[in-house]
């Protein structure tokens, strides 16, 4: 069991849902993130004073998957995140140690 | 489904049945007046052409109408065009507080939404009850009889002193609490136009001011600026006040005219504003220690684009309602020129902005629109719609340099540039009615035989009157409001903690967030420590959502 976290431009939120979701899976949690990498903050301009907006909105994406289904999944969000410009984002993969689903107790991978 | 058929099935019937029954009535009626030798009843006029004749006039014997009885009408009918056509724009005006409001709020943060949408809101009530008690007595109490307005002959009370030789009108003595042999439709009507006036003057100085404003030190200014010191330069110029007699008393062109307000309104505006920013100095934040101008964009740009069209849309009322009169067809010039120079003024603004620093900035649009307006405001009256183009095209431009020249060099903060709006603009607008009036209107302006010129058609007296008028402004006001600032910062305090500033204005100031949901539940908030409110008991909400 594996948790997923992608963080990625706000505008490809649809993108990445539907290719997870026509893949079989079947949860997330999506949260909206402020950051920035390597792109760092952009300029914008107010009454003739230019100022840094250092960390930039994005979506933060949360999946939960049975190991097997790992690189699969990080491929399909890859694949419908990349603009293939600066500041696409990142996906983190890390061990999870236990699941649990509230309603039934139900444990480990049948809880995702 | 069935049920729903059944019920509109029935009002229809019952539609056509009351239709068929009236139609029938009707014709069995005429038939039956028909008979019996009386006139057919009367039909409808759906053109219009023959409602409204003679046989509205009021006169004792219709058939000998007197040549006094049809004067009385047409004389009552002219100054109930114009009471309408006053009362109208006055209207009109009022409503310029809601675009203030959201000019305003739009250019300040987020999390001072509530309080500097409180201060616009209530400088409307506040204002309004100074005027009232004393400050519309001390405006406009000497003004003597307003013709267009069919008299106001009460309002006779001018206190005077005698320099040069002279009489010099300071403030005016009639019509505290609109009483005092005061009770007259004119004096009323005349009321409810200054009384929207000085409240755009008013409202002017919370933009300046906005986002570290005690709103209890507000309050106080909002009736110091609507019972003394906005009245008594009101009454120099429009209550028959000695800048007004310039022209009579010293032969300066009309003396100091000023038509829809430029000085006397924006300028005031502006220059209190001027005043107030440098007493409370700038928000925490704006300058670098270096002392390098900061930007603190506005939380919502599209409100403050909205503010800005309900402005255009009232000044409307303001330029061409300032004639009193629906009867002087000068109205339709005094319109188009207001727009033009609202048109240029925002054109010229956004291409200033767009060639210098790259983008067209709606902030500024926003504002070069407002210059234009208010630049046009003195001069509407009197200018082709050439120079009223130029006017708004100058304005625009001017008012883009000022605000960064104010924000970066003279390093005064005022988050929604009203000094270069209304203080630099307003100034610009007097003067430009000293140089571009073109000769066609305003014979007997102020008492002064002719019609109102300026520099570029004959008039340099007038010029000069239009800068006394514009010094005597700057002044007067600026001392006026500085003393009162300072001494009341000095005694009271103007300027909420630096806490309280950082946190935001609204909980601390207000008791409440302008958006909740953003800036965090109440629950939040009162876990935070940052409010005494209770908060709602969870039990009870929990009980709610589980029906």
């Amino acid at each position: 069991m594996k948790k997923i976290e992608a963080i990625i431009k706000p505008f490809k939120l649809d993108d990445v849902k539907e290719a997870l979701t026509g893949a079989g899976i079947i949860g997330m949690t999506v949260s909206e993130v402020r950051g920035f990498g390597r792109q760092k903050g952009h300029t914008e301009m107010y009454r003739g004073g230019e100022y840094t907006v250092d960390f930039l909105p994005k979506m933060k994406v949360e999946v939960v998957v049975a190991d097997a289904m790992v690189d699969k999944v990080v491929a399909l969000i890859t694949a419908a995140a990349k603009t293939g410009s600066i500041g696409d984002g990142k996906v983190f993969v890390a061990p999870l140690e236990e699941a649990l689903r509230i309603r039934t107790g139900e444990r480990g991978d049948n809880a995702v | 489904m069935t049920r729903h058929t059944t019920l509109i099935g029935k009002m229809l019937i019952a539609l056509l049945l009351t239709f068929a029954l009236s139609s029938a009535g009707s014709s069995y009626a005429t038939h039956a007046q028909g008979g019996i030798g009386q006139p057919a009843a009367p039909q409808g006029d759906p053109t219009g052409a023959t409602t409204g004749t003679a046989k509205d006039v009021t006169v004792k014997d219709a058939a000998n109408p007197t040549i006094g009885e049809v004067m009385d009408t047409v004389g009552h009918n002219k100054i109930a065009i114009n009471f309408v056509w006053t009362l109208l724009a006055g209207f009109l005006v009022m409503f310029m507080q809601a675009g203030f409001a959201l000019v305003e709020t739009g250019f300040t943060r987020a999390k001072n939404a509530a309080h500097t949408m409180s201060m616009n809101f209530m400088i409307y009530p506040i204002g309004m009850l100074g005027f009232w008690v004393c400050g519309y007595a001390l405006q406009m109490g000497g003004v003597g009889a307003v013709a267009v307005l069919g008299g106001t002959a009460p309002l006779n009370h001018e206190v005077t002193i005698n320099l040069f030789g002279h009489p010099f009108g300071l403030f005016g003595l009639k019509g505290f609490f609109l009483s005092g042999g005061t009770y007259d439709v004119g004096v009323f009507a005349l009321f409810l136009f200054q009384m929207v006036f000085m409240d755009t003057a008013g409202t002017i100085p919370t933009g300046a001011m906005a986002e570290r404003w005690k709103f209890s030190a507000f309050i106080v200014f909002g009736f110091f600026m609507s019972m003394l010191v906005y009245p008594i330069f009101a009454n120099w110029v429009w209550g028959a006040g000695w800048l007004s007699q310039l022209g009579a008393n010293f032969g300066l062109g009309h003396g100091h005219v000023d038509f829809a307000g430029s000085s006397v309104v924006h300028m005031v505006g502006g220059v209190a504003a001027l005043a107030g920013a440098i007493v409370i100095g700038p928000r925490l934040g704006k300058y670098s220690k270096t002392g390098e101008s900061i930007p603190m964009p506005g939380h919502d740009i599209p409100m403050a684009l909205l503010g800005t069209f309900i402005l255009a849309f009232g000044w409307f009322g303001f330029n061409p309602g300032s004639t009193l009169a629906g009867s002087d067809l000068r109205i339709s010039v005094i319109a188009v020129n207001t727009m033009l120079a609202s048109a240029s003024g925002a054109i010229f603004s956004m291409f200033y902005m767009w060639g210098k620093y790259g983008k067209p900035d709606p902030s500024m649009m926003v504002n070069g629109m407002l210059a234009g307006l208010v630049a046009i405001t003195a001069p509407c009256g009197f200018v082709s719609s050439f120079w009223a183009f130029v006017i708004g095209a100058i304005s625009g431009v001017l008012v883009c340099v000022a605000a960064i020249y104010i924000e970066t060099v003279m390093r005064i903060d005022d988050p929604v540039g009203a000094i270069a709006v209304h203080g630099v603009n307003g100034a610009w607008g007097v003067l430009s009615l000293g140089l571009f009036s073109d000769g066609t209107y305003g014979d007997g302006f102020n008492g002064v035989e002719g019609t109102v010129r300026g520099l570029l058609y004959g008039g340099a007296s007038q010029f000069v009157a239009q800068v006394i008028g514009t010094v005597t402004c700057f002044v007067f006001i600026f001392a006026a409001s500085w003393v009162f600032f300072k001494v009341y910062d000095l005694v009271f305090g103007m300027r909420v903690s630096p806490e309280t500033e950082l946190e935001g204005l609204d909980v601390p100031e207000m008791g409440v967030h302008g958006y909740p949901e953003i800036q965090g539940p109440a629950t939040l908030v009162h876990a935070l420590g940052a409010s005494s409110a209770k908060p709602p008991a969870m039990s009870a909400m929990a009980a709610e959502r589980s029906r």
